[in-house]
């Protein structure tokens, strides 16, 4: 039990030195952009797939019960407000604390056992500011930005299999999708996904910077960051859900 | 008391714990300008370690240490930051930066550290590749360096800012005897030529009888020997007189 309490305090630790340090001169504006490429443009593909194929699959699914009550206009709505709700961002930020968490962890790792992070230690350059803070910032920025993706995506694929199925127009379809939606649907869920790009990036910065077991710890800060990362999310959606709730009241599903 | 002015570090009573382990137990030292160290020992006595304090990526439990006239185990951020720029360090493995190419391994703390322009910058660069025979692997991934190329290559990041103090893990460790004799050659260049004080952690005794002026004998954490191959060989220590006629 102690273990697991000296555990949340490193790691709360951790995250708020991330968060001291990113007013702190010098701002890695190079460092930040690279880490944007990396994790944000590179994950495009795999999230917008991703959200497409979910898309067309909750579209069916969804088709089929709503057939047995003669509701199939109410298909767009129930997608779009699912998908903007909460299926666009916890599955974003599931796809991204795999495909991101473990690279931020592995990579970071493997340079602590190679000595890189000494090396830029040596070459005064502080290594926290160097390699984590923006590696979590671009998380932080990314993440709201892939969540659109995995959105629309998601709405895409749903007009595609409901116009394989019922032949109704693009703009009919979008109509009804946003007939029910009201900003605080769409602008609160998206922007939570700014919580779980600080949480992807620093329990997974967290065990590559500070990784001390060679090459098995980096197989294991790859996976531990994956692992804690996923968890994080789920947990942290519960409250974050709770707290829309509260802040957005009429807007509560 | 700081040190005489032309010492460059100064290792005063200096111990180090890892938990209950002590490595290092109560060693002094001094190194002067223009002087090769060669801390000798077998595995697991606290060499590296010892290189690790002086350039305070490791910082003692008891004791001081002296980079010219500052100490640094009190330093923060700032302080630290200043004295390390007079330093270069050859890690074991090059420790290069495997994200970026030769040239920006080497331009990068010129970026950082110096007010330098491009220009000045590309011909720094290019000078310190050219001395260390990789002047045509500037765009070259480290990954694409074999072992020798990425000792000289960690070489040239740890000379690019010229530093007054050198710092050598292992620089010939799984080389061959030709490339290991190229790069004890390049510190010895820097010693002569620069008045660097070098210090090296080396298990080979062919480099550390070219390149060393003075050798340091750890065992278990303690110096157990110190001063020319002489004085070192004419010690009580049996591990150092093994050592020191290993190299004489």
């Amino acid at each position: 039990m102690t273990d697991v309490i000296e555990f949340i305090g490193k790691v709360s630790l951790f995250g708020f030195r991330v968060i001291t340090d990113l007013f702190r001169r010098p701002f890695e504006m190079e460092q930040l952009w690279l880490q944007l490429v990396e994790i944000g443009s590179q994950s495009v593909p795999l999230i917008a797939t991703s959200g497409f194929a979910l898309g067309a699959v909750m579209t069916l699914h969804t088709r089929s019960t709503l057939v047995t009550f003669g509701a199939t206009a109410e298909i767009p709505t129930v997608q779009s407000l699912a998908f903007f709700v909460e299926i666009g961002p916890l599955v974003a930020g599931l796809l991204l604390a795999g495909r991101v968490g473990s690279g931020i962890g592995a990579v970071l790792a493997n340079m602590r056992v190679t000595e890189q992070i000494d090396a830029i230690e040596s070459l005064s350059v502080d290594s926290f500011k160097f390699l984590v803070v923006p590696r979590v910032l671009a998380c932080v920025i990314a993440l709201p930005l892939l969540t659109l993706f995995m959105d629309f995506s998601g709405l895409l694929a749903g007009f595609v299999a409901e116009y394989a199925a019922s032949h109704i127009s693009f703009h009919l379809y979008i109509t009804r999708a946003f007939a029910s939606v009201d900003w605080p649907n769409f602008i609160p869920p998206t922007f939570k996904t700014a919580v779980f790009g600080f949480l992807i990036g620093t329990a997974s910065a967290y065990f590559g910077y500070t990784t001390n077991k060679g090459a098995l710890g980096v197989g294991k800060a790859a996976t531990n960051s994956v692992v804690l990362s996923s968890l994080l999310i789920i947990l942290s959606d519960v409250v974050l859900v709770k707290c829309i709730a509260f802040a957005f009241p009429g807007t509560a599903l | 008391m700081s040190p005489d002015s032309h010492i460059a570090v100064c290792f005063e009573r200096v111990s180090k714990l890892f938990g209950s382990k002590e490595v290092l137990h109560d060693v002094s030292f001094q190194v002067a300008a223009g002087e090769a160290l060669c801390i000798l020992g077998r595995s697991g006595t606290g060499k590296s370690v010892t290189l690790k304090l002086i350039i305070a990526l490791l910082r003692p439990d008891a004791g001081k240490i002296w980079i010219d006239k500052d100490e640094i185990s009190t330093l923060e951020t700032e302080g630290l930051s200043r004295v390390r720029r007079k330093m270069g360090f050859l890690f074991q493995d090059a420790a290069l930066f495997d994200s970026l190419t030769l040239y920006e391994n080497l331009a990068l703390p010129l970026h950082r550290l110096t007010s330098k322009s491009q220009e000045e910058i590309d011909s720094d660069v290019d000078k310190v590749l050219r001395q260390v025979g990789l002047a045509a692997d500037k765009k070259t991934m480290p990954s694409e360096l074999s072992g020798g190329m990425r000792k000289r290559a960690g070489l040239a990041r740890a000379l690019v800012l010229e530093p007054k103090i050198l710092l050598a893990d292992e620089p010939s460790s799984g080389l061959d005897r030709i490339t290991a004799s190229e790069i004890d050659e390049l510190l010895l260049q820097q010693k002569t030529e620069r008045q660097t004080a070098v210090i090296v952690v080396t298990h080979d005794v062919h480099g550390a009888r070219r390149v060393g002026d003075r050798f340091a004998v750890l065992d278990k954490g303690h110096l157990v020997a110190h001063g020319t191959a002489s004085e070192v060989e004419s010690s009580d220590n049996e591990t150092a007189r093994q050592l020191i006629s290993l190299i004489c």
